[in-house]
């Protein structure tokens, strides 16, 4: 069976970095390889990817606030 | 076989009777991806150097953007390729091993898991939707609401400080106003294509730096959705986009499920 119009490497325009980290970083089958421990655990690695790219769950009462106070 | 010293990257796994062929798809790192098969199963996968890709190369890496895109985008270009021609569970970023046996025991200890997964996205594919609110502060929308009250138009006995402040209150409640309403737009968005889907899945915001977009996200959702019903799916966001004119919505996909797989939180 086919899927609907997967295209390799470019879906339509190129897909935006977040909307890919937002998936391939927080989903997924997590399964701990038997040489590098699931990145999830390093907590090196999963601070840092949360300051570049993960959403900000706070985002919408920052938001709040700024628009009301400003 | 992995090469001496190297390791076996995981994209996904795909039913055995899959034929599995990116063609023409640079993998991670640069080889070609390959296939792995047991318990009826077949694991895409491809070598990669314990240099580049062991544990201490990878904590370096992943703090390096150019590195982090440059792989996600290598993932995802195989795993998309794959999701083409059938189903696939994807594996999250980095998933290695140290040889292909480790992959074929996890092929067969966790059998049944993968068979759940691939049953559940079988002839479906995730959508992304994301809406944004409009600016507020636009002229051009808050003026077509009647009723709002105008900005700038002060009681004849205000003196200009007053004049102000009437201005500026009636500026914060068209903004609070046009907040409200883009999150309650947003709800009705994600209850409606809720509808269409199998399963979907929130997820925070994301914020408006790293979205591209000047305005706040108000919803960053993706929709498990039967491959015979993504044309219902697609017109069902034209008319919302259409009826909803407090927010922007856009339309990605159709994904690799990504978002309906994994063993963390799960489909909410």
């Amino acid at each position: 069976m086919t899927g609907p119009g997967f295209d390799p490497v470019i879906q339509g325009e190129r897909i935006a970095l977040v909307d890919l980290l937002d998936r391939v970083l927080a989903d997924g089958v997590v399964i701990v390889g038997d040489v590098t421990l699931s990145i999830a655990e390093v907590d090196l690695v999963k601070v840092s990817l949360r300051a570049l790219v993960t959403s900000v769950s706070a985002l919408m009462d920052t938001m709040d606030d700024s628009q009301e106070y400003s | 076989m992995a090469a001496e010293g190297g390791l076996v990257w995981m994209y996904g796994v795909a039913s055995g009777d899959l034929e599995v062929f990116a063609d023409g798809v640079a993998g991670v790192g640069g080889p070609p991806p390959r296939t792995i098969t047991a318990a009826g199963l077949t694991a895409i996968v491809g070598d990669v150097s314990n240099r580049d890709y062991g544990e201490a190369a990878l904590r370096r890496h992943l703090e390096d953007l150019d590195w982090l895109a440059r792989t996600a985008r290598a993932h995802h270009a195989v795993l998309a390729a794959v999701a083409g021609r059938g189903p696939v569970v994807p594996m999250r970023l980095a998933t290695l091993f140290a040889s292909d046996a480790g992959v074929t025991g996890t092929l067969q200890e966790r059998a049944d898991d993968f068979r759940g997964a691939l049953n559940l996205i079988s002839a479906r594919s995730e959508w992304g939707v994301k809406a944004y609110a409009i600016k507020p502060a636009d002229p051009a929308h808050a003026a077509e609401e009647p009723g709002r009250p105008v900005a700038g138009r002060e009681s004849p006995a205000a003196g200009p400080g007053a004049a102000y402040l009437q201005r500026r209150r009636a500026q914060l409640t068209a903004a609070k106003d046009a907040r409200s309403e883009a999150l309650a737009s947003a709800r009705t968005v994600h209850a409606e294509l809720g509808r269409f889907a199998v399963s979907s899945r929130v997820y925070p915001p994301q914020a408006p730096d790293l979205a591209g977009q000047p305005t706040p996200m108000v919803l960053n959702a993706a929709y498990l959705v039967a491959d015979e019903r993504a044309s219902q799916f697609a017109a069902a966001m034209a008319d919302l986009t259409a009826r909803h004119r407090f927010v922007q919505l856009t339309l990605t996909g159709p994904w690799p499920a990504y978002s309906f797989v994994g063993d963390g939180p799960g489909p909410r």
